[in-house]
């Protein structure tokens, strides 16, 4: 070790020696230049015109109502209390029901999760099957299932309705995970099926060869292979059906609402006075879900990206 | 029949409209070592697809074996394949991606190990077994997707331009693994390349293709020396072989193609047919059957100076015009000739070639 530090000195002398008087090595940067001014002006802007809301909301959660009457939204809390958003939680009134967002927050884990799961597994074989096993007929299949995402959710929504009620599924959580699976189906195809074409086409065939079907070819070549678009498809699928309103609202009966529904009730009750800060805190614990998905698994999807990169 | 390991029948194959390969006739002798040989787009990878049944054909039939395989799946039709990208399970360890279909097949785990163990000392990868495809160099990667095929024990390899990949140093060195490889296995191998030094090194049999259809389908030197049409003359040899645009005259009961008014003497050439005069042809001289300033008796004697000169280490390629065509001839590496030198130049009509010039077929 030793050696090598002294061997690298003597090179660096002896590099020195060579060198001419006048400017060498890297060129010093200015911190201030207009240059830097100007670009961490605007990100620092942009940064805050984004965060300022968020910070309200967090400041007026913070408060108590008394402090809130006094009317500066932007002033920190002077007595930090939580008490408005244990009042969130377990206590805001919506109609008649007085058990705050919990009872949403746990509708909804039970819509996300199975619909998430179910879409997925569909739409991932659907974007194999089309990508690799290029059946008749597929073209065909792919361009209607490509056309129903350019229909407006509003046009189905009453033919639904029919649909669910006519197969006894209307007002239960199944029907609504059906529908979020059905609804997430062209997109998350596409999705799947553009990146199982970005594939090699000669690693499905050697396993062709090597005689494995349909299923072991999926589940043993092409899974392994796919982790990053499987995140960018949990992703894209946990925040669309978490934050859903409007199948929550129509598909399903009050007692099975989402989170989503039920902070328009808490937000929108027109008993009693506005409680800012209930209102607030309960926002933020109804968006706290996708967000944290984003952040955990945003780094897991940068870390899928760069280990597939790695080309086998 | 008893010789002919994969015999294909009147095989067609199309896309929509577009006809790729037009009842397509071949046989391929057991444990020959055949070579598919074509520009891209000519067809020879598609007719491999179809040889390993990862394309179903429109019409036709192919044997592998003497059994009819044109509706078995590839796993049936005892062939092992090579790709171009090795096509290596990214996520697999060497030894996995080897044993890979014997897994799929559920064979025991004693012969899994005895077939990979047997293919890994033939390729020599033991070292690299427990490795990921990642960590290989290209070479090591191409030999693991030649293990790959050898492990499941098949009559027939099939080989889509595995060296194409690799550097030039890589692939003269893999392309005399693969030699070896047949010469000690003696199984059937069909190779798909579009490098002519691939073809003509490794080849018992070329078949060069253009457009779906096998223009000649023959020994390397038969291909290399009498090629069969001007496609095949112009495709096969670097530099390509000289063409001269001429006619077939009668002189003084001599037989010359004329070419801008110089005469080629005809008497050595061993013509099919009769030369009738009037007949408009292309005579075809490759760079190295023209000697010069080496008097040969009964060759064709021409003056001619030279243009340029490419010194090339062994050889040394003098470009001149001549009968107003550019050609090259290649001479040996120590003679050197200034640009300008003039020279006399000694066709070796024996080994031309003449081609009608309107069916382009050799005469």
């Amino acid at each position: 070790m030793d050696d090598t530090v002294t061997l690298k000195g003597q090179a660096a002398h002896a590099a020195a020696r060579r060198l001419a008087p006048g400017p060498q090595g890297k060129k010093p940067r200015p911190m201030f230049s207009p240059r830097n001014i100007m670009i961490y002006g605007a990100l620092i802007f942009a940064a805050a015109y984004y965060l300022l809301p968020l910070y309200v909301m967090v400041v007026t959660s913070l408060k108590g109502m008394p402090e809130i009457r006094l009317g500066n939204i932007f002033s920190p809390p002077l007595e930090i209390t939580f008490e408005p958003w244990v009042k969130a939680w377990s206590s805001a009134c919506t109609g008649l029901n007085c058990d705050g967002l919990s009872r949403g927050f746990w509708n909804s884990v039970r819509i996300t999760i199975p619909s998430t799961i179910v879409s997925i597994a569909i739409a991932s074989i659907n974007g194999y099957a089309l990508a690799n096993w290029r059946f008749k007929g597929a073209d065909l299949f792919f361009t209607i299932l490509i056309v129903g995402a350019f229909i407006p959710y509003q046009v189905m929504i009453y033919p639904i309705v029919i649909v669910l009620r006519e197969m006894g599924l209307y007002g239960s959580l199944t029907g609504l995970i059906i529908v979020h699976t059905i609804f997430g189906m062209p997109i998350l195809t596409l999705l799947f099926r553009n990146y199982f074409t970005s594939l090699p086409e000669e690693l499905f065939k050697a396993a062709r060869v090597d005689g494995a079907g349909f299923w072991t070819i999926y589940f043993k070549i092409m899974l392994p292979m796919s982790l990053p678009i499987f995140v960018v498809a949990m992703i894209l699928q946990v925040t669309g059906i978490w934050n859903d309103f409007l199948f929550g609202v129509v598909f399903t009966r009050p007692e099975y609402y989402p989170m989503t529904v039920q902070l328009n009730n808490i937000v929108n009750s027109v008993q009693g006075v506005k409680e800012y800060n209930v209102n607030m805190a309960a926002t933020i614990l109804t968006g706290a879900v996708p967000l944290i998905v984003y952040f955990v698994s945003g780094r897991l999807f940068v870390r899928g990206i760069a280990a597939g990169a790695v080309k086998g | 029949m008893n010789n002919v390991s994969v015999s294909v029948r009147d095989l067609s194959l199309s896309f929509g409209a577009v006809t790729v390969l037009d009842t397509l006739n071949l046989d391929i002798k057991n444990g020959e070592f055949l070579v598919l040989l074509g520009s891209s787009g000519c067809g020879k990878s598609t007719l491999l697809n179809c040889i390993a049944g990862l394309l179903d054909v429109t019409g036709g039939q192919i044997f592998i074996k003497d059994k009819n395989v044109t509706w078995e799946e590839p796993k049936d039709r005892g062939i092992g394949m090579v790709f171009q990208s090795y096509a290596l399970y990214p996520q697999m360890t060497v030894e996995r991606n080897l044993s890979f279909g014997l897994r799929v097949a559920k064979l025991p785990q004693a012969e899994i190990d005895k077939r990979v163990a047997r293919a890994a000392e033939i390729l020599q990868i033991q070292p690299l077994l427990k490795r990921k495809p990642s960590e290989l160099s290209g070479g090591q990667r191409q030999r693991v997707a030649i293990g790959r095929a050898l492990v499941r024990d098949v009559d027939v390899f099939l080989f889509d331009e595995p060296l194409s990949n690799l550097d030039a140093k890589l692939r003269s060195e893999l392309r005399v693994e693969i030699k070896r490889l047949h010469q000690s296995l003696e199984n059937t191998m069909i190779y798909v390349t579009h490098d002519q030094i691939e073809a003509l090194t490794l080849a018992d049999r070329i078949a060069v293709m253009k457009s779906g259809v096998i223009q000649q389908l023959a020994d390397p030197m038969t291909i290399y020396n009498f090629p069969e049409n001007l496609f095949v003359a112009g495709f096969i040899g670097s530099p390509s072989m000289n063409f001269f645009r001429g006619e077939i005259k009668d002189k003084g009961g001599r037989k010359v193609v004329e070419v801008n008014g110089v005469d080629f003497g005809m008497e050595a050439y061993p013509a099919r047919g009769s030369l009738e005069a009037g007949r408009k042809v292309v005579l075809g001289v490759r760079p190295e059957h023209v000697k010069v300033d080496e008097s040969v008796s009964g060759m064709e004697v021409h003056d001619a100076v030279v243009d340029i000169e490419e010194p090339m280490g062994a050889d040394n390629l003098l470009w001149l015009k001549h009968a107003g065509q550019t050609m090259s001839v290649r001479i040996a590496g120590s003679r050197r000739y200034a640009p300008g030198t003039a020279l006399k130049l000694s066709f070796d009509m024996a080994m031309a070639s003449v081609f009608d010039a309107v069916t382009e077929n050799r005469i």
